[in-house]
């Protein structure tokens, strides 16, 4: 007896009859969705990460073996953080980057796209839709093309910089100024690379670390905050139509201010869209690469470096795919924790499960 | 119990899957990396698969009619593809079974391709053609001479004429040494002008380093010459200029610009350092008047930097004997020039480009510029060491340490030749 005809032979006494074979109906039917997923979702991955433990060229098919697709181990892994070089040090610098992109991205798109479902779900508004339409609108435009205006808007001669001229600000040369936001700071009180900072990590200094979001950063950071809230915005205002006007009515009548209103009961309402629109946005924006591919591929100093798109130029420019696609592991990694620790904020107390434990649930769910 | 089947069925399931993948994806087996990929010869008439990276329609065409004269005189046919990402394109392709026979490839990548066996071996069997002798070192990587250069390029120095006599400066004042330009530089500088604007990046500042003799790689590219007296000495050059203010990186003007060309049209630059790519600042800015003279001469004598691409045939092809014929087509003088008059290329051999000189005496700088010209670093593992590198220089305008940018190069390109 097979451990499969054991497996079902309980299952078929306890349904019995026609019931029974409902099971394998249902596998049948969903057969060709798994199939295609499969084909074109799981087994790449899984293909991914076989190319991302060789030392592929691109030279042929990396699954064969021989001389230009050796297998290494965790060698690319381990380069990315040990081997002192350009790679890591691009590959570290990326990451701060993306770090101070992602923590000024999310709260600032989350916030924004809030308040604008807020304003535009108010009953006293008139026209909502021609706002909605207008708040919706960057996010179905094309990000390539908006990342290009940008660049008109922005450069020396922009629209920002004649703006910013006509009130006698001294605007930056946003593109080519890769000073950090952080180091700006730290100048206006006299801090300049000090002794504390020089420590080595992963081998960044500490001082380099701290640096903050460059000035062309900040410019790609608001492009895309403005852009994508006008998704989540949508999202927010789903969520807001379905609070029951009695919880307003009821709060209303117990004498809240608005701010109370809304932190103390509208907040708590939508909290399921809260938690999808920060998931989300963690996510995409640990995943930057198009804004990126178009203004200025990491210049300037490398201030606009993001691990996607540094895994792309070491695959298809520098033929390393095997490091390319270790960086794209990583970066998933970063994810998937980024997201445990996200639920596990904005989950009650009570209901609080430990962070790693539940991580199989939390993927089949 | 109803978990455990599911899963199992899944597992039936994700199994079938991986199978049919893999299947999928087997065969295509491996032939050697780098080293001795053996000649293939098909016989009979072949399909020959071409990939170029075109500068537009004129190219296109003119390519197109080339190979079909060729096709048509040997009864092969070859069909022309204009890639949109020419580098992503060819690494795709260099990955499945049948990469295109023939393709563009830039000299700086050559090391690249070569290392992950891409490349088939061919110059020495076209080297008859009697190429110019820096296109051959620039395409010759690891000993071996790999493809044939297919045209060139140098940089020179473009003066905006107009400007030029507004600052009362005659043809006798068209600087020959550092001194002179920088004395004419000056004289240059007015207002919204700036003397001389570059690009921001190696390719041009590259050729203060040549004109100080020497190169941020040994001749023989065997070890990093980055922190060497004469590479200090030409990115200090540079900066003097700019210090003084009488040169800026394209993207320190303003408004910005997005190259040399644009730079001279606009009239924020009174010179530029270009290549012969420049007459197409005529086509965006008509009322352009400029002439092209060598660049001037460092303490260590004349010096330019050379771009060029070649025919690379693909170590995969099985038509190695067909794509050689049809490069040595290609190489003929009088189909050069036809590349040349189409869309202003310079020919790749001595006698096409004494033929290109006598044609467009305008040009004479550029063609003087490849008897001194240094190429492109073409070693594997460079793209990156030069990226960072050209990112930290393109800050050289807010000032910094261009020494500390050179060591940080050095070090970078030791570890790359390292491997």
């Amino acid at each position: 007896m097979t451990p499969s005809q054991q497996t079902s032979a309980p299952r078929q006494k306890r349904g019995g009859g026609i019931r029974g074979r409902e099971g394998i109906a249902g596998w049948l039917f969903v057969s060709p969705l798994v199939l295609i997923l499969g084909i074109f979702l799981v087994i790449p991955i899984f293909m991914a990460l076989y190319v991302s433990l060789t030392n592929w060229q691109g030279n042929g098919s990396p699954f064969t073996g021989g001389e230009g697709a050796q297998f290494v181990g965790a060698r690319n892994y381990l380069d990315l953080f040990t081997r002192d070089g350009l790679t890591r040090s691009n590959f570290m610098q990326s990451i701060g980057n993306t770090f101070y992109y992602v923590l000024l991205v999310v709260p600032l798109q989350t916030i924004l796209a809030l308040s604008l479902a807020l304003l535009v779900n108010n009953k006293m508004l008139k026209a909502k839709s021609f706002f909605r339409t207008a708040f919706y609108f960057p996010s179905v435009t094309s990000s390539i093309a908006i990342a290009t205006v940008f660049l008109f808007l922005f450069s020396n001669s922009g629209a920002v910089n004649a703006f910013l001229g006509f009130f006698g600000i001294d605007a930056p040369q946003w593109f080519s100024d890769s000073r950090g936001l952080l180091h700006i700071m730290f100048g206006w009180v006299g801090v300049d690379n000090p002794a504390w900072a020089q420590g080595d990590i992963l081998g960044r200094s500490v001082w380099d670390w701290l640096s903050g979001p460059s000035v062309a950063m900040c410019v790609i950071i608001f492009l895309v905050v403005w852009t994508t809230s006008g998704t989540f915005m949508l999202m927010f205002i789903a969520a807001l139509q379905d609070v029951p006007v009695e919880v307003e009515e009821a709060a209303a009548l117990d004498g809240t201010s608005q701010w109370q209103k809304l932190r103390l009961v509208t907040v708590p309402m939508i909290k399921p869209a809260l938690f999808l629109v920060i998931t989300l946005g963690l996510i995409g924006t640990w995943q930057v690469f198009d804004q990126i591919y178009v203004m200025g591929k990491g210049a300037p100093a490398g201030t606009t470096l993001s691990p996607a798109f540094l895994s792309y130029q070491q695959s298809f420019e520098n033929f390393q795919y095997g490091s390319g696609a270790a960086m794209a592991f990583i970066i998933f990694v970063i994810i998937v924790v980024l997201t445990r620790i996200q639920r596990r904020v904005l989950t009650d107390k009570d209901e609080r499960t430990p962070l790693f434990r539940s991580l199989r649930r939390g993927g089949r769910s | 119990m109803t978990a455990h089947s599911n899963r199992k069925i899944m597992s039936v399931a994700l199994g079938a899957t991986v199978a049919v993948g893999l299947t999928a994806c087997g065969g295509g087996g491996f032939s050697g990396s780098g080293d001795a990929a053996p000649q293939n010869t098909a016989k009979g008439p072949v399909n020959l698969t071409m990939i170029i990276g075109s500068s537009g329609d004129a190219e296109t065409n003119a390519v197109k009619a080339a190979t079909a004269a060729w096709a048509t005189k040997t009864g092969n046919t070859v069909e022309v593809v204009a890639a949109a990402n020419l580098s992503q394109q060819l690494g795709q392709a260099f990955a499945s079974t049948k990469p295109p026979d023939i393709f563009y490839t830039d000299a700086a990548q050559i090391g690249t391709f070569a290392k992950a066996g891409n490349l088939f071996a061919y110059g020495d069997q076209v080297k008859d053609a009697g190429f110019l002798p820096a296109l051959v070192k620039t395409f010759t990587y690891d000993n071996k001479f790999w493809c044939a250069p297919k045209d060139y390029s140098t940089l020179a120095l473009e003066i905006n004429t107009d400007l030029w006599a507004k600052a009362g400066l005659t043809d006798a004042d068209v600087p020959k040494t550092w001194e002179e330009l920088e004395a004419v530089a000056k004289k240059l500088t007015t207002g919204k002008v700036t003397g001389l604007v570059i690009g921001n990046d190696i390719n041009r500042s590259g050729a203060f380093i040549k004109q100080a003799g020497g190169w941020v790689v040994s001749e023989d590219g065997t070890k990093m010459t980055a922190t060497s007296e004469p590479a200090k000495a030409g990115l200090a050059e540079v900066q003097k200029l700019m210090k003084a203010g009488v040169l800026k990186f394209n993207t320190d003007t303003s408004p910005s610009t997005g190259w040399g060309g644009e730079a001279l049209g606009k009239g924020v630059a009174a010179m530029t350092i270009e290549g012969n790519w420049i007459s197409g600042a005529k086509k965006d800015f008509p009322n352009l008047k400029y002439k092209v003279v060598e660049l001037p001469a460092g303490p260590a004598g004349k010096g330019t930097l050379l771009f060029s691409n070649c025919w690379g045939i693909a170590a995969k092809s099985p038509n190695h004997d067909q794509t050689i014929d049809l490069v040595k087509s290609l190489l003929a003088t009088d189909q050069q020039m036809k590349f040349a008059d189409a869309f202003g290329v310079m020919p790749s051999t001595e006698e096409g480009a004494k033929a290109f000189a006598e044609k467009y005496p305008d040009s004479a700088a550029f063609v003087k510029g490849g008897d001194y010209a240094q190429g492109p670093v073409n070693l594997p593992g460079f793209n990156d060491v030069l990226a960072k590198f050209n990112s930290q220089l393109a800050t050289l305008g807010k000032g910094g340490d261009p020494n500390a940018w050179l060591a940080e190069l050095q070090k970078n390109g030791t570890a790359a030749i390292g491997g």
